[in-house]
């Protein structure tokens, strides 16, 4: 029988060292409880950083000495880098136990199915529902993807298949585009459409601010997709005598298909919860409004954002389940992008 | 025998594109122009609208700090004068707080990703980044208001304690209520995302000749970093941070649910009284006269030119990384 021989591994954590690093956690938790105990701090994130501190302390000055100041500082940094993604952390963890935490209480039927004409702020939450601001978010939003899926796409084949002279400079444009701040958008469709033409607020308004939003996420996210498409495609379909339109017609698009709808389910995430320009534009009625080109159209983030400054306790829960249902879109949209790029890899 | 088969004449070589090539390219490159246009519309149209405030204000438009109108019983302007020397101010106060809360804890989180983190971790965390990246500000705004604003006061009354004695940290009159130092708190929280993956995009294109050599030559993970990650990411990194400056100098409903707006020049950051050129736009909307509308026009405007110069001035920054390597 021979037997293989073990690799012996001498980088390998004995017991011994195991145990010694376990030894250092163990005594940088009690140093933390002691501290934190006995000086006047409170609170979680006191215990949180005091503990980093100390555990990079302790396992600074261990590795100094039986390894010398170069491993120390290794030791010290590689705490410190935890602790920035730990803090990166915390806001989001916070932020979703919050609206989970608050936003269900005030879920329940006739929410879905009511709207708030006949509802007041202090209305039990039994009264009245966010109806109007569902119907109005999806008619916005599907308005604003009329208008930017073209023009975003287009924009992307420009700069992947004509590749043309001002390809850099509108590289550039797009860039720029993507940090329009929100309410910039807004006031450029009151002074440019509102004002001038139609004279009332109204759902397309929003959406057409909305678009300006969304064509860069959209063109952005085309680009790196159709870049992905092997140039060898577009060769094949040339060398069989197809135009370039037929050759992006037919083969480009259609093999970036699933990676272009990503592109518009993140235009879609991008656009959902902005706030400011319909505040400008939308009018946000409590009815549900069936026609974006007449009359006030409520959304989501109106909603949202007309409960939390109602303030009394009813609709500041009405805000928190708005929130509740948002973010619920938002993470359906985005799981679903994220299982359809994925799956574009393979 | 033989059959007589009719010659095909070959198809004419011709490199001129046909018909539907020339109106293929002609929409495609129409759409492409659409980002000019929009651009170039906006800045059009809100310099149109704005003008008249732009003329009769003149410089004290951006110097000046007062906001007022003043009407006769028949509805006439009797006095105006609008001034956004206190929102700029403002502005640029709250997005170099949280631009300097938000630099590091990005920074060591995009390293922690790169080079310590476990596949699956990174998979796990880059997606929730990603995720809170899509989060709307309004979700901000209300959490910030209602969970974050009752801690980073008490923070700021920390802080005011034991470094009171500088002058930024200042609070007088002692009023810490939504200072600039909260909607900075805020807007870090919102800009941490974007900085974290433009620094991991840049740091993931380090070397990896330079990053083998450094461990071959004995370094350690920190020396490692130190010698071949940083020099090569640090122009990435700090377009990325202007980046998320621009972001958060446009940003609106976040900083307005946090923000004590006073139209008065203030830089202790401690103290509640902030301001904030998109902030200013909401707040005012609602009840302007048609001739207070034209200056928020003029003020977006300003807005508008401002994160547009931060943005081009990020975007050259970045892409210069890829050459600024040793």
């Amino acid at each position: 029988m021979n037997t293989i021989p073990k690799p012996s591994m001498p980088w390998a954590a004995t017991p011994k060292d195991r145990l010694r690093d376990l030894l250092i956690l163990v005594g940088a938790i009690v140093f933390t409880y002691v501290f934190v105990g006995l000086s006047p701090m409170n609170g979680k994130l006191a215990y949180f950083f005091i503990f980093f501190m100390t555990y990079a302390i302790f396992t600074g000055t261990y590795k100094g000495i039986t390894r010398g100041s170069a491993a120390a500082k290794d030791a010290v940094v590689s705490s410190v880098v935890v602790v920035g993604a730990v803090a990166t952390l915390i806001p989001i963890t916070s932020i979703l136990a919050t609206v989970i935490s608050k936003g269900y209480k005030g879920l329940s039927i006739n929410l879905f199915t009511t709207d708030m004409s006949l509802a007041t702020a202090t209305d039990p939450l039994s009264n009245g529902g966010l109806l109007h601001a569902i119907t109005g978010t999806l008619t916005l939003v599907g308005i604003a993807l009329i208008i930017s899926v073209p023009l975003g796409i287009l924009t992307a084949l420009y700069m992947t298949e004509i590749k043309g002279r001002f390809m850099k400079p509108i590289k550039f444009l797009v860039q720029a585009m993507s940090g329009v701040p929100s309410i910039v958008a807004g006031l450029f469709i009151l002074s440019a459409v509102l004002y001038p033409i139609t004279k009332s607020s109204s759902g397309l308004m929003g959406a057409l601010a909305l678009s300006i939003l969304m064509i860069p996420t959209i063109a952005r996210t085309s680009e790196e997709v159709l870049l992905l498409i092997p140039s060898e495609l577009r060769e094949a379909g040339v060398a069989l005598g197809g135009t370039q339109w037929r050759t992006v017609a037919m083969i480009v698009v259609p093999a970036a298909r699933s990676g272009l709808i990503t592109a518009m389910i993140l235009g879609v995430a991008r656009i959902a919860g902005e706030t400011a320009p319909l505040l400008l534009l939308t009018g946000g009625g409590d009815k549900v409004n069936p026609n974006p080109f007449d009359g006030p159209m409520g959304s989501l983030p109106y909603y949202i954002w007309k409960s939390f400054y109602a303030g009394s306790e009813e609709s500041i829960t009405r805000a928190w389940a708005g929130l509740l249902v948002l973010i619920v879109i938002i993470l359906v949209l985005f799981i679903s992008a994220r299982s359809l790029s994925s799956r574009k890899v393979k | 025998m033989s059959i007589a088969v009719d010659q095909v004449k070959p198809r004419e070589i011709t490199t001129k594109p046909r018909l539907s090539d020339r109106v293929f390219r002609g929409i495609v490159t129409t759409g492409g122009f659409s980002s000019l246009l929009i651009l170039g519309l906006i800045s059009l149209f809100l310099g149109y609208r704005g003008f008249e405030v732009f003329r009769n204000e003149g410089l004290s438009f951006i110097t000046s700090s007062e906001w007022s109108i003043v009407f006769d019983e028949s509805g006439n302007i009797v006095e105006s004068n609008f001034g956004l020397a206190a929102m700029l101010v403002g502005t640029i106060l709250c997005a170099l707080v949280a631009v300097i809360i938000a630099v590091p804890i990005s920074v060591f989180s995009a390293l922690f990703l790169n080079f310590y983190a476990p596949a699956w971790l990174k998979k796990i965390l880059v997606a929730v980044i990603d995720l809170m990246a899509a989060f709307p500000s309004i979700l901000f705004g209300v959490w910030g208001f209602l969970v974050l604003m009752p801690s980073v006061e008490y923070w700021a009354k920390l802080i005011n304690k034991y470094l009171g004695f500088i002058p930024l940290f200042e609070i007088k009159p002692y009023f810490v209520t939504r200072s600039p130092f909260v909607a900075g708190v805020v807007l870090a929280i919102m800009i941490i995302p974007i900085i974290t993956s433009v620094s991991r995009e840049v740091f993931a294109q380090a070397p990896l000749d330079r990053i083998q050599a450094a461990y071959a030559l004995g370094a350690t993970r920190w020396a490692m970093i130190k010698a071949v990650v940083i020099p090569h990411g640090r122009s990435g990194v700090i377009g990325g941070a202007m980046l998320g400056l621009g972001r958060a100098m446009g940003e609106t409903v976040a900083v307005f649910t946090v923000l004590n707006i006073v139209f008065q020049v203030n830089w202790h950051i401690l103290l509640g009284a902030g301001g904030n050129v998109a902030s200013l736009i909401i707040l005012k909307f609602g009840e302007a006269s048609p001739y207070e509308i034209k200056a928020l026009m003029a003020a977006g405007l300003v807005l508008f030119v401002l994160t547009l110069g931060v943005n081009a001035l990020a975007d050259f920054v970045v892409k210069r990384t890829g050459k600024s390597g040793r």
